[in-house]
């Protein structure tokens, strides 16, 4: 009780190629958690904040109820209406954004050193005291509702939820944390209220910190603006299945390039070969310019700008997805050349010198990311948010050093389904028709 | 990722960052003999380096009939030179852990990496080696025009509001080559040559048409050497021709444009007028159109959104864009998009009468000094994006100004006055310099 702050970690590294990173892990007076690097050449802090659960903690029937909560938190709190509350933030030239996502709502700030106190304030307004005032919820309502009906005529749009609906049929993970024109219609003010109590506790925090900020500032900062929020949140939704079948879904929308999206089951984070999976996916969709598919589709056929795969290991279901887009007569190449490659890689795997490329890339580019306050303030609530130790940053890259090409090779037989891989392709596409394998 | 180009005078979403110049002051810029400039910004905190290379030349800058081939040659780049594999390029920054890209623009085109600071001597000897070495094939030619018609159907066909931007930079632009799109018309970059490829760059490509910026954890006498070392050695092209274009004539008359898609779920107005860009030694009228935008359109607090938003909802959004940085005239930009059940023909009255009661009541001098407020600050928050500011002079010297109106602009700003900012309004907010267009339904009815 006595002890103003325990610093219970500090935790240093330094990478071959970016600048150390000192992050002290922290517990706050009031029992709170965060971890924290001092940066005190530039005077502002960037603070991370994410709560675990996102839209899919929307109630029955309430499709959209986080979100909408969510973009109002700036639209008045306290005694302050919408105009007051922006008016206050852009005197201190405080920088706040709230973001709602699948499994997490964010929140990310940038203050001055300067006037500190006064931006935390006013954060704290807007997390406690949102007003969820009649016009505003009606302003903000109208503008998701638009959000809404554009996505309905927007090709990639379209692909990714109905790819999602495919993929996790009712869980919350099948349809739109946004809602629908119809869901976010019927929200009312108590939906909200419910809502923001359901999001903003302490069961479910993750805090980031970067900046000109002292261990024992931090403290009583995140005491003063987290403290009092609840103990406990609404209950976070069990794992979502995996419903995917193998084959194509053609929706028909009038536009001269398809788009899309594909993917099947996935791994986990927590998953042992994880990070072969990961160099797996450099080689073979990954965003580089090295990948083999960007090789076969763009480089050598000139059918697509762009194609890509990615691991996406949300917090209650992994998922392998990618993306592809070609005029309505070439898509069907395109995609046939993708499920080669997934044949191709599943078969025969991939050579040694590929995996020591994506190593050298992957091992190369991970530093880089470091570059901003914000950007790390990120990386430490993912971090924590994902469960790995604090001691990540340093040994991350020697994890990834030590997937061997027999690893990646096993996973890949393994992980690639190529009879599970499931296409959504909206727009006309020549010579593709519904299918499933 | 790749090879992207950014659409600068289109309406666009991102304001642009406001200045840290002032504060930042570990700037070095100097010439080589060939003409070569090169800029170094020191950031140490990072081992991290940002190598870029601005050419001064754009889509502005493409013959008549070859629109898209500043946007085509900036993918080629990454194709063979005399020492490189087609691919090598990417493939060694790749293999040096780093990350690379380009973009094109207007007024230039550029190249850059990302990679450790030990690594900044190959990726200047890489990128000195393409700027006159670069060996193309038929081959090339035929597989890359196809790469970039997807990126014109993902870009602009398959968006009509990027299809709607196009007609209205068409119409705005008479006479000047910004009313042709960066990434080209269809029609035209379906014929692109070898020929045409290789005459932009053996115009364009060379040291004394080159700007070079270095960013991070560099030594300002190091990459001196090292740019010796590797630009340094090339001559200078002692018949680049002058950065000359057709000007726009004073426009007289009021322009509309109606367009109309299937694909809008969202009717909109947008409304453009021509306005004067910033000009080496002559900014304030240009940083008093910053600040207009701001007041006009930018956020909650901004004056079209009270009127329009807060007072009458007749709209669920409203902006104002002014970019500035350019080398010739550029626009003023205004967007309203209506309320449901609210007509494109009054979503521009209430924007019309609100710019004139603007025009008659002035600005908020409370306002003002929160915008200064946050233009101050943005100075202290740009300084953690070295990158960002590597990126603001490179983009201001291949547009015409100097290192040092980069450094004088943020207490330009700083200086401007209510007076200055209500003349810039006159000026520009004129309807006979304005184009006004209506995103419409395929099947709403002109009102």
């Amino acid at each position: 009780m006595r002890l103003i702050l325990a610093v219970l970690t500090w935790f240093s590294l330094s990478f071959a190629a970016a600048a150390e990173v000192e992050i002290q892990d922290i517990t706050t007076p009031a029992g709170l958690d965060a971890w924290l690097v001092e940066e005190h050449s530039i005077p502002f802090t960037a603070l991370e904040l994410r709560f675990r659960g996102g839209t899919s903690l929307d109630a029955p029937g309430k499709r959209g109820a986080v979100y909408l909560m969510t973009a109002l938190l700036e639209e008045g709190a306290a005694d302050m209406d919408a105009r007051e509350f922006a008016r206050a933030q852009e005197t201190l030239a405080a920088a706040f954004s709230f973001d709602a996502s699948d499994d997490s709502v964010s929140i990310s700030a940038r203050f001055l050193t300067e006037n500190r106190d006064a931006a935390l304030a006013l954060l704290r307004a807007a997390i406690h005291e949102p007003r969820f005032d009649p016009d505003g919820v009606e302003r903000v309502r109208a503008q998701i509702i638009a959000s809404l009906q554009n996505d309905a005529k927007d090709p990639d749009s379209i692909a990714r939820k109905v790819f999602s609906r495919l993929a996790f049929g009712d869980h919350p993970y099948g349809s739109d944390g946004e809602g629908t024109v119809e869901s976010v219609a019927a929200l009312t003010r108590a939906d909200l209220v419910q809502a923001h109590r359901d999001v903003f506790a302490r069961d479910r925090l993750y805090i980031g910190a970067v900046g000109d900020i002292t261990p024992e500032e931090l403290g009583a900062l995140i005491d003063d603006l987290l403290g009092a929020l609840p103990a406990e949140g609404r209950e976070i939704p069990g794992p979502a299945e995996v419903l995917l079948t193998g084959g194509d879904t053609v929706v028909e929308f009038e536009t001269p390039q398809s788009v899309a999206v594909f993917g099947q089951a996935g791994i986990e984070r927590r998953d042992p070969d994880f990070f072969a999976a990961y160099v797996l996916n450099q080689v073979l969709g990954g965003g580089s310019f090295e990948s083999r598919l960007m090789n076969e589709v763009r480089e050598k056929r000139g059918l697509t700008y762009g194609v890509y795969s990615y691991l996406a290991p949300k917090d209650l279901a992994a998922v392998y997805l990618g993306s592809v887009a070609s005029a309505n007569d070439r898509i069907a190449e395109a995609v046939q050349v993708i499920r080669d490659e997934w044949t191709r890689a599943a078969t025969q795997g991939v050579t040694e010198q590929e995996v020591e490329d994506a190593k050298t890339y992957l091992t190369g580019a991970y530093p880089l990311r470091f570059d901003g306050n914000g950007q790390i303030a990120q990386i430490l609530a993912g971090m924590q948010m994902e469960g790995l130790p604090i001691d990540y940053v340093a040994t991350r890259n020697d994890q990834v050093k030590a997937v061997t090409v027999e690893d990646v090779n096993r996973v890949a037989a393994d992980l690639l389904d190529p009879d599970g891989l499931r296409f959504v392709i909206v727009g006309q596409p020549v010579g593709i028709t519904e299918s499933t394998n | 990722m790749a090879r992207v180009f950014s659409l600068v005078a289109a309406v666009c979403l991102f304001a642009l960052p406001l200045s840290a110049e002032g504060i930042d002051d570990a700037v070095t810029s100097f010439e080589l003999d060939n003409g070569l400039q090169v800029v170094v910004i020191e950031d140490h905190r990072a081992p991290v380096v940002q190598h870029m290379v601005w050419y001064r030349a754009g889509s502005a800058d493409e013959p008549i009939g070859a629109s898209g081939v500043a946007h085509f040659l900036e993918h080629l780049l990454f194709k063979a030179t005399d020492t490189l594999a087609s691919g090598e390029f990417s493939a060694t920054v790749a293999a040096n852990g780093g990350q690379d890209n380009a973009f094109t623009s207007y007024d230039y085109t550029a190249y850059f990496q990302r990679v450790a600071a030990d690594r900044l001597a190959l990726m200047m000897q890489m990128e000195s080696d393409r700027m006159v070495n670069l060996r193309l094939t038929e081959h090339n030619i035929t597989t890359e025009r196809d790469v970039i018609l997807e990126e014109r159907n993902m870009r602009i066909e398959n968006n009509p509001r990027a299809l709607f931007n196009e007609q209205m930079n068409a119409v705005q632009y008479y006479n000047h080559r910004y009313g042709v799109p960066v990434i080209g018309w269809k029609h035209e970059m379906e014929t692109l040559s070898l020929s045409d490829a290789l005459g932009f760059y053996r115009t364009y490509y060379s040291p004394n048409n080159a700007i070079v910026v270095v960013s991070g954890d560099v030594d300002p006498d190091d990459v001196r050497k090292l740019a010796q070392e590797t630009y340094g050695q090339i001559p200078a092209n002692p018949d680049l021709p002058e950065r000359m274009r057709t000007q726009e004539p004073p426009q007289t008359a009021e322009r509309r444009l109606t367009y109309k898609d299937p694909r809008v779920a969202q009717p909109y107005v947008s409304r453009s007028y021509l306005a004067p860009e910033r000009n080496s030694g002559d900014q304030q009228q240009a940083a008093a159109l910053v600040l207009l935008a701001r007041i006009l359109g930018d956020g909650t607090t901004s004056y079209l959104t009270e009127r329009l938003q807060f007072e009458q909802q007749v709209a669920i959004y409203s902006a104002a864009f002014y970019g500035g940085m350019s080398l010739d005239d550029t626009t003023f930009d205004l967007l309203v998009v209506p309320s449901e059940g609210v007509s494109l023909q009054t979503a521009e009255e209430a924007l019309d009468t609100a710019l004139a009661d603007f025009l008659r009541s002035g600005v908020d001098p409370e306002h003002l000094d929160r915008i200064k407020m946050q233009l101050r600050a943005s100075q202290i928050y740009a300084l953690d994006n070295v990158d960002g500011i590597a990126n603001r002079y490179g983009r201001a010297l291949a547009s015409g100004l100097t290192v040092a109106d980069v450094q004088a602009w943020p207490d330009i700003l700083q200086a401007v006055t209510p007076d200055q900012i209500m003349a810039a309004a006159r000026e520009v907010l004129r309807p006979e310099r304005s184009v006004t267009g209506w995103l419409m339904k395929a099947d709403e009815v002109t009102q």
